[in-house]
């Protein structure tokens, strides 16, 4: 697109003729947002800005208890074993990483003393290394300094197979040295062009070495600190009961200037995500709540005259149907959906484009997700840099009975079109979950309409999810014709978010069905587009890439999107959270402070 | 009576084996996985949760699983929770202190009410108060607790703003002050558990009273000239809370497994809760010690009972 005009203003950007602002709004114009601006100069050489939070409290402490409702208790606090965000967000009050995402996915120093860039030479012109210089003085809870070694042993830790750490997929490929005791660099085997997920954020949590170092591989799960964190955080450990109680108290020592503001610090676990909305908003015994999966309307019924009110972030949140290209009712070599055969259906592409036809999303988000959905064609929907403009959608019976038609789908006696003795009857698979069913029960009755006969089924999500192998209802087996769940986005970036479609990621029945890839979809030039993003370092280029893998989906549909959803907090009014949708909820928490 | 204590104790241990073996084998059949969150992050890589199985021994034939719990129980050792990654006795013992205050007060609200209500109501069968006792027992035992605690969460906490609804375990006060705190956030869930609890247990009393109050042992010592209040509770009550003893030692061990749907609408850290939210995330070696633990119990409980009966009344021996 505009490469070499990037390059210019970049280049302008650096010699100080255009300043940074400037530089953004320019590509506002082109349809860029600012973190991707940002992330174009950091790439480009220009330091990227550490985002200035608006924080006011002028001194430490004084805000007395901060009160955190989560209706799912975190279970654990060793970040590394975190199963869930539960357990994540609980470790994040005591652990801390070199780096968080703010709102607009930006990075902000932490524990490092500033964002590695190739302007201060943090950042490898090859894209294969990564040096980050970390703040002096930074003390453990238990007086221990933090040094470049827990950084290191970090890695060591959770690279160790035998630790069975969850982080395993960030460190395992990497390696991490350390240059001197406030220098550490990261090795990549391949150009890495999104190298902030080591270290970053939650799964960048610092353990200290002193405490860990024996308990390193098998003996993992035996260190006495898994259940007492001594970190570096803004809180210091009081008490856990998991599932029910995180507590904390305020770190007088901490790293940055007037933070923390409260006092002491708690999550309570348990219930409904219904009651915790009530909690906060209607009584005020709460603070902040997480995760309202709540129908908006009881939403909005809360908040008239209330105490709090919702706030959402915006990530790359997915929900979304798949469709099988593989036949689920035959059987080959004991594994139904095999590769070796093809969708009785599907295989004819008007089918899945009438099928798109049919989804109606407005109404979907009208009446289901209200404030937090969004509409949209792509799959990919963030970070904005990454999101397609040649996309689009559109519900309408009628070009569907059209598409149907033309393609020899004709109405048989009961109403059903059927071609060549197949009729179009369709088993429609999702997770029992209120939002999903009413979504069922939309498409269902547009696809009547259309001669398309929907045949409903819902699994509990303990087992929809599950990786079991003996059960035939996950969703990566994929016994139906379409099934519908989401998939979050963890990271601004899309890299993991798309890899899976990748041909070699198919789910089968030698791989377990662990393969990623479960709609069975192998498209030669999809592939190649991801393979080329992946070792691709200039990010114009690679969104590029991102943007023709994402159409590519689209014009094959292999996914239908149904919602680009929004993640929904309750705050109450005096509360300032600072959140972010590439982010958990407590991954600034040391930024949190209350306004009379 | 040793002997035949003894003799139900021996009796129990193959009774209890055959549970665990029970126990074990469904939860080994049902579906699920402890790290199915995993499947869904793109961050861990299969391979991972693979390891995790089979250093968990989740792959291991479900006989030889059993036979590895079985032997670890013996020597005391309850597992290891897969999602919290501590021991299970620690777990447990962590929530059982909330659960006996929760849902023993409970109960004892519950006979608190129904003896009292039971007893007289069944004196005078058909009066006004029986009638309006029955209608209120009715009520009670036809409304479930999730409903009524709804209700007093709307009514008490919202509307009228008296009481908390979510119940916390670190309640920051001491002395008098901690006290009044501990027992006004038990007060709904309390009432909610208790009543429903008192109108069934009501029905149960007043029925067993009717029972005994027409023998004649009853008339004969009302013709010795007895006053009504000795009649009643010298000789008729003692003979008629044989069942009702049946029925409060059975409920005994509920007590100790708490109460799920109430724990979770009050966010009580109970044992009901600690069982659900094991299920649900499907970490067996937790529920597997609580469903044990309770069926330990009602063993346990049901010995109790039958001793109890001797001691109500003496003409039932033990052989």
């Amino acid at each position: 697109m505009l490469d070499t005009e990037l390059r210019t203003m970049i280049d302008e950007v650096k010699d100080g003729r255009m300043d940074r602002r400037a530089f953004v709004q320019r590509m506002l114009a082109f349809g860029l947002t600012a973190p991707m601006a940002t992330q174009i100069l950091a790439v480009g050489g220009v330091a990227m800005a550490q985002s200035p939070a608006p924080y006011k409290p002028t001194k430490r402490g004084g805000g007395g208890p901060l009160k955190l409702l989560w209706w799912q208790g975190a279970t654990l606090l060793n970040p590394h074993f975190a199963t869930g965000t539960k357990d994540q967000d609980g470790s994040r009050l005591f652990y801390e990483p070199l780096a968080s995402w703010d709102a607009n996915g930006n990075l902000c120093p932490i524990l490092a003393a500033e964002i590695p860039s190739t302007q201060n030479g943090g950042l490898a012109a090859d894209g294969k290394s990564v040096t980050w210089k970390l703040k002096a003085g930074v003390k453990w809870h238990d007086g221990k300094p933090f040094t470049a070694d827990d950084v290191v042993f970090n890695w060591e830790y959770a690279r160790d197979p035998a630790t069975a750490a969850l982080t395993i997929g960030v460190y395992q490929d990497i390696t991490v040295e350390k240059i001197d005791d406030l220098t550490v660099r990261i090795l990549f085997k391949n150009p890495t062009p999104f190298w902030a997920d080591a270290f970053v954020a939650v799964v960048g949590c610092i353990l200290p070495k002193h405490l860990f170092a024996e308990y390193k591989g098998a003996k993992s799960r035996e260190a006495p600190n898994n259940l007492k964190p001594v970190g570096t955080g803004p809180y210091k450990f009081v008490e856990f009961k998991p599932g029910d109680l995180v507590r904390g108290e305020i770190n007088p020592d901490y790293h940055m200037p007037n933070r923390p503001y409260f006092d002491t610090i708690e999550i309570k676990g348990g219930g409904d995500a219904v009651s915790a909305a009530r909690a906060v908003i209607q009584t005020g015994e709460y603070d902040y709540a997480w995760n309202m999966q709540v129908e908006d309307e009881v939403l909005l019924r809360l908040e008239k005259g209330g105490k709090g009110k919702t706030v959402y972030t915006t990530g790359g949140d997915i929900e979304f149907i798949a469709l099988n290209f593989t036949d689920p009712n035959t059987e080959i070599d004991g594994e139904r959906s095999s590769m070796k055969t093809k969708h009785p259906l599907f295989s004819d592409p008007a089918v899945r484009k009438a099928l798109a036809l049919l989804i109606d999303r407005e109404a979907v988000q009208k009446h289901i997700y209200g404030r937090a959905g969004r509409t949209t064609a792509s799959f990919l929907n963030g970070p904005e840099q990454f999101v397609s403009k040649n996309t689009k959608w559109e519900f309408s019976v009628e070009k569907a009975i059209q598409v149907l038609e033309e393609a020899g789908w004709k109405a048989g006696a009961d109403g059903i079109r059927e071609k060549d003795g197949k009729k179009l009857k369709i088993l429609y698979q999702t997770s029992i979950n209120g939002p999903r069913q009413k979504t069922q029960a939309i498409v269902k009755q547009a696809c009547r309409k259309a001669g398309i006969d929907i045949e409903l089924k819902s699994v509990v999500a303990s087992v929809f999810f599950s990786s079991d192998v003996a059960n035939p209802d996950t969703y990566s087996k994929f016994y139906a014709d379409i099934q519908m769940f989401q998939i979050p986005m963890t990271q601004p970036d899309p890299a993991q978010h798309m890899r899976r479609f990748h041909s070699r990621f198919v789910a089968t029945k030698e791989n377990k069905w662990q393969g990623r890839n479960f709609p069975r979809w192998v498209n030669k030039e999809f592939d190649a587009a991801i393979d080329a993003a992946e070792a691709e370092t200039d990010p114009v280029k690679r969104a590029a890439l991102y943007i023709k893998a994402n159409d590519i989906m689209w014009q094959d549909t292999v996914t239908i999107a149904v919602q680009h959803r929004l993640k929904v907090g309750a705050a109450v009014n005096s509360l300032r959270p600072v959140l972010s949708g590439w982010t958990n909820d407590t991954d600034n928490i040391q930024d949190w402070y209350r306004e009379a | 009576m040793r002997q035949y204590i003894l003799r139900r104790l021996l009796i129990a241990v193959p009774s209890l084996l055959g549970i665990s073996l029970v126990l074990f084998t469904v939860l080994a059949l049902a579906p699920g996985d402890p790290f199915a969150e995993l499947v869904t992050n793109p961050n861990v890589p299969p391979e991972v949760a693979a390891a995790l199985r089979a250093k968990f021994g989740l792959d291991d034939p479900v006989s030889v699983r059993y036979l590895r719990w079985l032997a670890a129980m013996a020597q005391g050792d309850w597992g290891f929770s897969f999602v919290s990654r501590m021991d299970v006795d620690t777990l447990i013992l962590q929530r059982l202190p909330t659960t006996l205050y929760v849902i023993g007060s409970a109960q004892v609200l519950a006979l608190l009410i129904a003896i009292p209500v039971g007893v007289f109501a069944a004196t005078r069968p058909y009066s006004i108060f029986d009638q309006i006792a029955n209608t209120l027992a009715f009520i009670g035992f036809s409304l479930p607790t999730f409903f009524t605690g709804l209700l007093f969460i709307l009514v008490f906490s919202i509307t009228l703003d008296w009481l908390p609804f979510v119940y916390t375990t670190d309640i920051k006060a001491t002395g008098i002050r901690w006290v009044i705190e501990q027992v006004r956030q038990a007060i709904m869930p309390v009432m909610v558990l208790g009543l429903f609890q008192a109108a069934s247990m009501t029905r149960f009393v007043r029925s067993a009273m009717l029972d005994v109050i027409r023998l004649d042992y009853v008339t004969t010592a009302r013709a010795k000239g007895l006053g009504q209040p000795r009649v009643i509770v010298k000789h008729a009550m003692r003979n008629a809370m044989i069942p009702v003893v049946t029925l409060v030692a059975l409920q005994m061990p509920a007590v100790f497994g708490g109460a799920i749907v109430t724990e979770q609408i009050f966010r009580i850290p109970g044992i009901g809760s600690l069982l659900i939210s094991s299920i649900l995330s499907n970490d067996t070696p937790v529920v597997m010690a609580v469903t044990f633990v309770f069926a330990c119990l009602v063993v346990l409980f049901n010995l109790i009972a039958d001793i109890l009966y001797g001691w109500l009344d003496p003409r039932i021996s033990f052989r």
